[in-house]
C-alpha cells in the first residue's frame, strides 16, 4: 500500500483547500528559509527558461522585466492613483 | 503637476523603510557567471560583452593599472544595467540620486590621486603646471590646475546624475503632453514619434556609462603612466 505523504512535504498544488492554512503555517519563515525560497524560485526560472541549451530565447529575460514593471507599478500605485482620467480630479 | 513630475524620483519606501538596496541589487540577478566552456545563450552573450569591454578599456594601461580591471568592469556593468533598467516604465533608477553617484565618484577619484602621489610623487606634482608656460603666469596656473583637479569627482558625479535625470524628466513631460494632445489635436501625434526617438536616445544612457568609466580611466592612466 502506498504510504501517505506527510503534509509538510506536499507541493502547493497537491494540498487540499482545507489543509491550506496548516500547510502555510508549517513553512519555514526564518531568514535562511526565506533566502532559500528566493534561491529556489530563481533557479527554477533560470533552469526552465534561460539555461536550456539551444532554446534559451529572449522570452526568459522579458518575463523577468515584465514582472519588474508590474512590481514597480504596484509599489507606486499610491502616487499614480491621481493620474487617472477623470473629469473632476 | 509639480508633485507628479518629480514623484518618480522619490525613493521607494514601504512603511517608512527605504528600499533602495533592493533596486540596486536587482541587476545582479540578471548576470549569471558560469565556469563552463559551452554556456547557454545569455551567458555567452554576457561573456562576449565583458570581454569586449575589457579589451576596449584595459589595453592601454600598464601592468599596475590593470589591477583595476575588476573594479572598472564592475563599475561599467553596474551603471549600464541601472540606467537601462530605468528606461522601463515605472522603474526607479538609483543613479538619479546624487548621493549614489558621489559615493561612487569620490572614492575612486581619490584612489587614483593618492596612488599617483604615493608612487610617482614628483611626476604627479609636476602635472600641476603645463609645459611651456610663461613665468609670470606660474602661480595663477598652479591654482587653476589644483582647482580643476579637485573638481573632477564632482564633475563625474554631477554629469551622470544630471544626464539621467534630465532624460527621465523629458520623457515624463513629453508623455504627459502626448496624452493631453491626443484628445484635442490628433495630428500632434507627431509628439509620440518624438517620444519614441527620445527613448532610443535615452538608451544612450549606456553611452554615458562609457563617458563615466573613460573619464575615470583617463585620470587613472595619467597618474600611473605619466
Amino acid at each position: 500500500m502506498a504510504s501517505v505523504v506527510p503534509l509538510k512535504d506536499k507541493k502547493l498544488l497537491e494540498v487540499k483547500l482545507g489543509e491550506l492554512l496548516s500547510w502555510i503555517l508549517m513553512r519555514d519563515f526564518s531568514p535562511s528559509g526565506i533566502v532559500g525560497a528566493f534561491r529556489r524560485g530563481y533557479y527554477r526560472h533560470y533552469n526552465k527558461y534561460i539555461n536550456v541549451p539551444g532554446k534559451g530565447s529572449i522570452a526568459g529575460l522579458i518575463m523577468v522585466l515584465a514582472c519588474y514593471v508590474v512590481f514597480n507599478y504596484t509599489f507606486s500605485y499610491k502616487e499614480l492613483k491621481h493620474e487617472r482620467r477623470r473629469k473632476y480630479h | 503637476m509639480n508633485q507628479n513630475l518629480f514623484a518618480s524620483f522619490n525613493m521607494p519606501m514601504i512603511l517608512g523603510i527605504p528600499l533602495v538596496a533592493l533596486f540596486i541589487l536587482f541587476p545582479t540577478m540578471l548576470i549569471m557567471p558560469s565556469n563552463n566552456l559551452n554556456n547557454n545563450r545569455s551567458s555567452s552573450i554576457q561573456q562576449w560583452l565583458i570581454q569586449l569591454m575589457l579589451k576596449q578599456m584595459m589595453t592601454n594601461h600598464t601592468i599596475k593599472g590593470r589591477t583595476w580591471s575588476l573594479m572598472l568592469l564592475t563599475l561599467i556593468t553596474f551603471i549600464t544595467l541601472n540606467n537601462l533598467l530605468g528606461v522601463m516604465p515605472y522603474a526607479f533608477t538609483p543613479t538619479t540620486q546624487l548621493s549614489l553617484n558621489l559615493g561612487m565618484a569620490i572614492p575612486l577619484w581619490m584612489a587614483t590621486v593618492l596612488m599617483g602621489l604615493r608612487f610617482k610623487t614628483k611626476a604627479t606634482l609636476a602635472h600641476l603646471l603645463p609645459q611651456g608656460t610663461p613665468i609670470p603666469l606660474i602661480p595663477m596656473l598652479i591654482i587653476i590646475e589644483t582647482i580643476s583637479l579637485f573638481i573632477q569627482p564632482v564633475a563625474l558625479a554631477v554629469r551622470l546624475t544630471a544626464n539621467i535625470t534630465a532624460g527621465h524628466l523629458l520623457m515624463h513631460l513629453l508623455g504627459d503632453t502626448t496624452l493631453i494632445l491626443l484628445s484635442t489635436y490628433l495630428s500632434s501625434s507627431v509628439i509620440t514619434v518624438i517620444v519614441i526617438i527620445l527613448l532610443i536616445t535615452l538608451e544612450l544612457g549606456v553611452a554615458l556609462i562609457q563617458a563615466y568609466v573613460f573619464t575615470l580611466l583617463v585620470s587613472l592612466y595619467l597618474h600611473n603612466n605619466s
